[in-house]
């Protein structure tokens, strides 16, 4: 049950990462790339006020999200955070929903109930991608997928789950509520801690006494296991041992991802909290793809121009995805009222939004009316 | 048939759509082995055995959230909160999560919270809440709080049928000493509607839970020393609210009294008043009083639990101030 620390490197990146034939690791370089592009689209529609609300980047993540989603079946479920937009992709869901979503579009996955990547799609294998939308209290999400995967258990199903934190999540009730009781359940979770410096301006020194965050495993009776987050093949060989050990009915096990954070808590944050050079630093040095291309270029040879054409792919996906997504129209305001029970399946609206009548407003006016005895009582 | 009491009823009902629904499970602390910190889930473990009977670690958190996501995936939960005073432990999971989960993203949520609630029981500040009104507040739940043995196993049987999150407050007062007569077959009591508890015509009293029994000897003692016909309503249901009932029984006696064991400010009485004012104002010939526990954490003496809580004196000075309008 001792945790483990394991470091990857662009040398090592662990066996089961490094057994992925080239074609597997393309598609890995694929999702990343279209995490990174995607978002960058979206920073663009961001400043033309495209984008309704908040944007939430993962630059300099792609790969600990990436790699972890790439770990698990078509079957399993997974439970992203904000910075897993490319955990999502992974695991099956589209630019065009995304751009939907973030444009508050009528027929996004949500309708325009929700915001951003704040979406899912769960339910039976097969017929389900598999992963379920997360909520903005932190840490809630454990609990949850606690629940999920509970009921793999009881039915017996070749079932997985997987679910995100950051580094902040690991000080709330809810996360460890959570996996406290999915470890006693010795339930097939995965939990991922990635620790990317910063809960919004909150450095982790601030959050945590712990040295690391993988030492919690031991108070769990957990699995625990550290990996270089930035090193793709890592963060695929560390949660493939992890989602095997799960399926193998061997319980919970927690991950701590160790990553930067290159952009604000969301696109507003000036990040003037962030020690000068740090986040030039991790550009210049440890920037998951660059890392990545240089070992597809150096130990796989794939050559430059195979990687361009995957580019090239790509932005046209998502010229495509975002002029659809821009036909698309805004949801009808009534709609707000549907489908907060099944049974009323939906409220009517205040009168004073039906017109301001009194029978609008269903005040009856019996027989009788104003001609009240003053002198038959009074306030005492 | 024999009488059974409310605690029995419920314990009744759960065994009833256990057999019925292999959907359906338990979680809790210490519901399993020891049954129950009330012995409602007595006997479910032998029966169902422990994948359907489930103990779980002092966690309302993970407790209400794990209910959650076993729902999502076709699950039909009933969850224990040893005492609901602790369901503030799960405020978050319930608002923020549960509450919103079929509006945001189309999850159904079929599931049951339900726990010894309410006061009289000498019972002190952490085992004697109300805590119903925060919850009507949030849009996504729904609020049952029966007053009879027979509405408690109706009650329970259509909050586990339904398809989204019911909160399900247990008399503990009543646990022992109310007894009903169950009615044969399959005995559903559908949710949002009311109940006349005695048919009167001169005032109305509307109340829910334990003080349905207060209202009802103070409405015969009303009856016997002023010759006053009380109507008393049980609301049953607290989300969604019975506003036919509640407006039925406002043209039919034109005077309103509520009465809730919640304390005063904030508690569904203001509610209750203000949706009689929008929509039958005009029918009223008195204003709308009400008879709350005071704005006090609920203390452990007798002499002060019973100076807090409303009772039956209370209940008549409210009413007789009222036909006096």
């Amino acid at each position: 049950m001792a945790a483990r620390r394991r470091r990857g490197s662009e040398t090592a990146g662990g066996h089961l990462g490094e057994a992925l034939p080239l074609e597997r690791k393309l598609a890995l370089y694929y999702w990343m790339r279209l995490t990174r592009t995607l978002e960058e689209r979206l920073v663009a529609l961001y400043r033309q006020t495209k984008v309704v609300g908040g944007l939430f980047r993962s630059l300099g993540q792609e790969a600990d999200a990436v790699g972890s989603c790439f770990a698990l079946e078509s079957r399993d479920v997974m439970s992203p955070l904000i910075r897993n937009m490319g955990a999502m992709l992974v695991k099956g869901a589209t630019p065009l929903e995304i751009l939907k979503q973030y444009m508050a579009k009528g027929d996004s996955p949500t309708r325009g109930r929700e915001l951003n990547i704040h979406f899912g799609d769960i339910g039976p294998a097969g017929t389900t991608r598999g992963f379920l939308g997360q909520i903005s209290p932190l840490g809630d999400m454990v609990p949850v997928m606690a629940g999920v995967t509970m009921t793999f258990k009881m039915r017996g199903e070749d079932r997985v789950g997987l679910v995100y934190v950051g580094d902040g999540a690991t000080s709330t009730g809810a996360f460890h509520e959570g996996i406290n009781f999915a470890a006693v359940q010795r339930l097939p979770l995965v939990v991922i801690i990635e620790n990317n410096g910063y809960a919004y301006s909150t450095p982790t020194a601030k959050q945590t006494a712990a040295k690391q965050f993988v030492d919690k495993a031991i108070g769990y009776g957990v699995y625990g296991e550290q990996c270089d987050g930035n090193d793709v093949l890592a963060v695929y060989d560390c949660t493939k041992r992890a989602v095997d050990r799960a399926r193998a009915g061997e319980g919970v096990s927690l991950l701590e991802f160790m990553t930067y954070r290159r952009k604000g808590h969301a696109e507003h944050d000036n990040q003037s909290y962030v020690p000068e050079g740090e986040i030039e630093r991790w550009a210049a040095e440890n920037d998951p793809i660059d890392r990545f291309v240089r070992v597809l270029r150096d130990r796989e040879g794939v050559r430059a121009e195979t990687l361009a054409e995957i580019d090239a792919r790509i932005v046209r996906e998502i010229d495509a995805a975002t002029d659809e997504a821009e036909r698309s129209g805004v949801p009808h305001p009534l709609d707000a009222l549907v489908g907060v029970y099944a049974d009323p399946p939906a409220e009517r609206p205040l009168w004073f939004r039906e017109g301001a009548d009194v029978s609008a407003l269903g005040q009856e006016r019996p027989e009788g009316w104003g001609t009240w005895d003053a002198s038959k009582g009074g306030a005492r | 048939m024999a009488e059974i009491t409310y605690l029995e009823a419920i314990r009744e009902a759960i065994d009833e759509e256990m057999a019925r629904d292999p959907n359906v499970f338990l979680m809790g602390e210490d519901i399993g082995a020891y049954g129950g910190a009330f012995k409602v889930t007595e006997g479910m473990l032998a029966t169902y055995g422990e994948p359907r009977v489930i103990d779980t670690p002092i966690s309302e958190i993970a407790i209400v959230g794990a209910a959650a996501g076993a729902a999502h995936m076709g699950m039909r939960p009933v969850v224990e909160m040893q005492f609901i005073d602790f369901i503030a432990n799960a405020y978050d999971m319930l608002t923020n999560y549960v509450a919103t989960a079929r509006y945001r993203a189309f999850l159904p949520c079929p599931m049951v919270v339900r726990g010894p609630s309410g006061g009289y029981v000498r019972g002190g500040p952490f085992h004697s809440q109300n805590p119903e009104a925060g919850f009507i507040h949030t849009p996504g739940l729904k609020v049952v709080y029966p007053a009879t043995a027979e509405d408690a196993k109706g009650l329970m049987k259509a909050a586990i049928r339904d398809d989204d999150c019911v909160l399900f407050f247990e008399h503990k007062y009543l646990y022992r000493r109310i007894k009903g007569v169950m009615p044969a077959g399959d005995h559903l009591v559908p949710i949002g509607q009311a109940r006349t508890a005695r048919e009167g015509t001169d005032l109305s009293i509307i109340t829910y839970a334990a003080t349905v029994h207060k209202a009802l000897e103070a409405a015969e003692r009303l009856q016997q020393q002023d010759g006053l016909s009380v109507e008393v309503i049980d609301l049953r249901s607290l989300a969604p609210l019975d506003d036919e009932a509640i407006l039925a029984t406002v043209r039919k006696t034109h005077r309103v009294l509520i009465v809730h064991e919640d304390t005063r400010t904030g508690g569904i009485a203001g509610e209750l008043t203000a949706r009689i004012n929008e929509h039958a104002f005009a029918h009223l010939d008195a204003p709308v009083l009400r008879v709350t526990a005071h704005d006090i954490p609920l203390p452990y003496a007798p002499s002060l639990e019973d100076f807090v809580l409303p009772q039956v004196d209370d209940i008549c000075v409210a009413a007789r101030r009222l036909v006096a309008w």
